[in-house]
């Protein structure tokens, strides 16, 4: 059992939890940051995405211990008053169904669209990939983040 | 008019209306079955009583509308098109209209289940009923207040107006709408008039999703809760036999360790030491009999298909005869895997047992029936069960069974903790319940070029299609046909996933039918208008389908597709089913690479009658389609020992981004009630899938998953 501080949505944030617990379970568990969702605990789902220092992380596979001296942002704190332009596209193409990996789908697409401002269709297919959605929104997904490029250019 | 504490009663069965302690009308009702005569409304809306309602509507003195939901979403989006339904009678802009989840639910409700695609028909009367009974009611007060006959008044939009063109809004009169009788007759909108059903609403729930906010069971959280990790047997057949504990309750932040039944719970102060104490458990698993292996299945199966004593579920004419007189018989075996559900959001669920109650929170698409099953385990009194619902990370049949309620509801009962129950992909994937493994067995009789006798046999684990099913297509379309089946008792837990049974008997069937058309040298789509040109609507009460709407989406289809009219490099596949009251049917389009079929399109004609919510109509049938399309190519699920040999997505194979087409929805137009469309839009997706492969190789697929049975070589052959 160890206490540290970690950098959430740009605050500060004391945590006493095991070394090994996931930034996941830190964030849901001891910080109520349940937007963070779990899928399967293994990086294989995609559903815990977060950003660490701005770049797609999953939270499941990585210690919040390891990452003392890093920005995470959460799907809680990508967007203040004004939604960004990703979720933008989200809500004006109805993308969930039961909703639950939509979070982990946004923080993928919102750092892809860091890397890759104009990408084509394969290369958002390409990025999308690896964010499982059991529910099969996979047409709006990939529509939403073509929108999302678009409005952001 | 009878008066009393400013409750209006009336002979109309399912409406109650009273005024809000803070101003405004609140009205009461009961979607699926009537409520109890001496049911009232509560005044207050922090107190709805949703023992004696499902559903309520408050209409504010700014004639703001808000809409209690009764039904528990599972991302159907029945949260969304069921108000809007109410919305449209009642006359309200829809953007005046706010949705709230009526989260609790008890005894009182037949119906409060998310299942069989079944909400959007059942409500559809009632919906509508209550919106115009509210709006007349409203009109009725505006009248009184004018001193006008009502019938000269007319209200739109959230405005009643009259005869000399002065206006009234809802706000204005809700108060005084409280106070009067609840009209009886009410006129219903034509379909022409609508100006909300059919137009577009994003979900209502939007919001919160894309922002994170806390919605689903598993985001539920009560100050000082623990949280269980489940140990139960690994293999189905297995009992618990010692267990050792010491080095589970040294993880930091493990409290304690409980043996219920076969299985044992370990409680932590968070998910993580939960689930790393369960991992530190040491059990000694046993079993008093065989542990059963995917080849025992097909044993079983096998011997069921070739046994002469099965039930015969429909006898049409005389199969035996159409048999022995054939020119020629072509025969099929389909088979295909069990399947877990694997709902997005594992199982979970809160319970908090304690002397005054039982609160239970969390995602189940069953409230009522688990309720008194809880009752029942911890010997309660109905009347102490709280149930809330959440929204559910998906639902696909998992939810139906209340298995993981149960677990919470008797460890909280054991230490009297506000716990919850936190399944791990691995517990999800191996706790059971799964779409059931099945063999089909198809004979058709040829005969002068016709089809003159159908014999399906089905073999299955633990339980057969129900009791509809024989009647869809082909019964009624072949003079000869007969549907039989049978089972076999499996220690493998089975349950209803996604389109029970007809998510493989569809590819089973649709795919025998196309190879029919070969075999008889007819299009495949031409084959299909043949067969329903032979069935006449009404005539025979028992058929399920309409041939004349199976006939109309077909042609929709084809004509969407440009079936047969494609490139060289495209190949096409066809299929149509009907199942939950609504007609599909489906063009696969495909292209090979690398001896893989890649799937470009899917072309799906519907027929679901109204449409309530165009967006989210078209959200289910593509998700249906490429559900239906994934499993049936990489669907893959075995047994050895009575153990899931997959249990985590790093070796479960779902679809994913790269490998789903675009989905193309047309619907066919048409003014009948709507149905359901959370499950039929699956059912075609793999034999459509097959058929289009079989176009491009030759390849008869009969087995699923797809991947494991393409014959490579052949693919590449053709490429
Ligand atoms: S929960 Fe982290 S990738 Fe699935
Ligand atoms: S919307 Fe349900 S899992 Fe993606």
């Amino acid at each position: 059992m160890a206490t540290y501080s970690i950098n959430v949505n740009g605050k500060n944030k004391s945590v006493t939890a095991d070394d090994d617990t996931p930034l996941l379970w830190v964030l849901r568990d001891e910080l109520n940051l349940v937007g963070t969702k779990f899928g399967c605990g293994i990086g294989q789902c995609g559903a815990c995405t977060v950003h660490v220092d701005g770049v797609a992380v999953r939270s499941c596979s990585v210690p919040a211990a390891n990452l003392k001296d890093v920005k995470i942002t959460t799907i809680e704190g990508l967007s203040n008053e004004e939604l960004h332009p990703v979720q933008d596209a989200w809500k004006a193409l109805d993308v969930p169904q039961c909703g639950y990996c939509q979070a982990g789908q946004i923080m993928t697409a919102t750092s892809f669209l860091k890397q890759n401002a104009n990408p084509n269709a394969t290369e958002i297919r390409e990025a999308m990939h690896r964010n499982i959605c059991r529910c099969a929104s996979y047409n709006r997904i990939e529509k939403a983040v073509a929108l999302a490029a678009k409005k952001m250019s | 008019m009878k008066n009393k504490n400013n409750i209006t009663f009336s002979r109309r069965n399912f409406i109650r209306t009273s005024t809000l302690a803070t101003g405004g009308l609140l009205v009461g009702f009961n979607l699926f079955n009537a409520c109890k005569d001496t049911a009232t409304p509560p005044i207050d809306v922090s107190k709805l009583n949703f023992n004696e309602f499902n559903a309520f509507i408050k209409i504010a003195d700014n004639g703001y509308v808000t809409l209690y939901s009764p039904n528990p979403e599972i991302g159907q989006g029945v949260k969304t098109s069921m108000p809007m339904i109410i919305a449209e009678e009642l006359d309200v802009p829809w953007e005046h209209v706010t949705v709230e989840q009526g989260n609790l639910d008890t005894k009182n409700f037949q119906r409060q289940v998310a299942g069989g695609s079944q909400s959007i028909r059942f409500g559809w009367d009632v919906l509508r009923q209550t919106g115009a009974t509210t709006k007349q009611m409203l009109i009725n007060a505006a009248a009184l207040k004018w001193g006008v006959e009502a019938a000269t008044c007319s209200a739109s939009k959230g405005i009643i107006t009259n005869a000399k063109g002065e206006t009234l809004g809802y706000g204005d009169v809700v108060n005084e709408a409280a106070k009067l009788e609840i009209p009886e007759n009410v006129t219903l909108k034509l379909p022409k008039d609508y100006t909300i059903i059919g137009n577009d609403a994003i979900n209502v729930d939007i919001d919160k999703i894309i922002t994170g906010k806390p919605l689903f069971g598993l985001d539920y959280k009560v100050e000082g809760m623990s949280y269980a990790s489940v140990a139960r047997p690994p293999a189905f057949g297995q009992k618990i036999g010692t267990f050792d504990a010491t080095d589970a309750k040294t993880v930091n932040g493990v409290s304690d360790v409980i043996q219920f039944g076969d299985k044992i719970a370990v409680i932590g102060k968070n998910t993580w030491s939960a689930m790393k104490g369960k991992k530190a458990l040491k059990i000694d698993w046993i079993n008093d009999n065989k542990l059963e292996s995917t080849e025992d299945h097909h044993n079983e199966l096998n011997k069921i298909l070739n046994s002469k004593k099965l039930n015969v579920r429909r006898d049409d004419g005389n199969v035996d005869k159409a048999f022995a007189s054939a020119d020629k018989i072509i025969e099929r075996i389909y088979e295909s895997p069990f399947l877990p559900h694997n709902c997005m959001e594992p199982m979970n669920f809160y319970a908090h047992v304690s002397d005054a109650k039982v609160h239970l929170v969390g995602p189940i698409q069953t409230p009522a029936g688990t309720a008194s099953r809880v009752a029942k385990l911890i010997n309660r009194d109905e009347a102490d069960i709280h149930l809330e619902m959440t929204r559910m990370g998906g639902g696909f049949g998992r939810r139906l069974y209340g298995d993981f309620v149960m677990e919470a509801a008797e460890i909280s009962n054991i230490t009297k903790l506000p716990i919850k129950v936190v399944f791990s992909r691995e517990d999800d994937m191996a706790a059971g319940i799964y779409r059931p493994a099945i063999k089909y067995r198809i004979k058709a009789a040829l005969k002068n070029g016709k089809i003159t006798g159908y014999h399906l046999k089905e073999a299955a684990i633990n339980s057969n299609m129900y009791g509809l099913i024989p009647n869809f297509f082909p019964a009624g379309a072949i003079k000869n046909y007969r549907v039989e089946s049978g089972n076999y008792k499996s220690d493998i837990t089975t349950g209803a996933w996604r389109a029970p049974y007809t998510n493989f008997l569809a590819f089973a069937e649709q795919s025998f039918f196309d190879e029919l058309a070969d075999e008889l040298n007819t299009n495949p789509v031409q084959l299909r208008l043949d067969l329903l040109s032979n069935v006449q609507d009404g005539k025979d009460d028992s058929i399920e389908y309409s041939a004349k709407r199976m006939t109309d989406t077909i042609k929709l289809a084809a004509k969407k597709s440009n079936w047969g009219q494609t490139d060289s490099n495209t190949y096409q596949g066809f299929s149509a089913y009907y199942s939950h009251n609504t007609h599909v049917a489906e063009v696969v389009d495909i292209s090979l690479s690398n001896g893989l079929p890649i799937i470009e399109k899917v072309t799906v004609a519907v027929d679901c009658g109204i449409v309530v919510n165009p967006t989210g109509a078209k959200n289910q049938i593509e998700g249906g389609v490429i559900d239906g399309l994934g499993h049936a190519m990489y669907g893959d699920f075995t047994f050895k020992n009575g153990k899931p040999q997959d249990i985590n997505f790093n070796t479960y194979r779902l679809i994913r981004m790269k490998e789903t087409p675009i989905v193309e929805t047309h619907f066919v137009k048409n003014n009948l009630s709507p149905t359901g469309l959370g499950e039929p839009g699956l059912p075609p997706a793999g034999g459509a899938l097959a058929n289009a492969i079989k176009a491009a190789t030759g390849q008869l697929l009969t087995k699923q998953p797809f991947i494991k049975n393409l014959d490579r070589r052949k693919t590449d052959l053709n490429a």
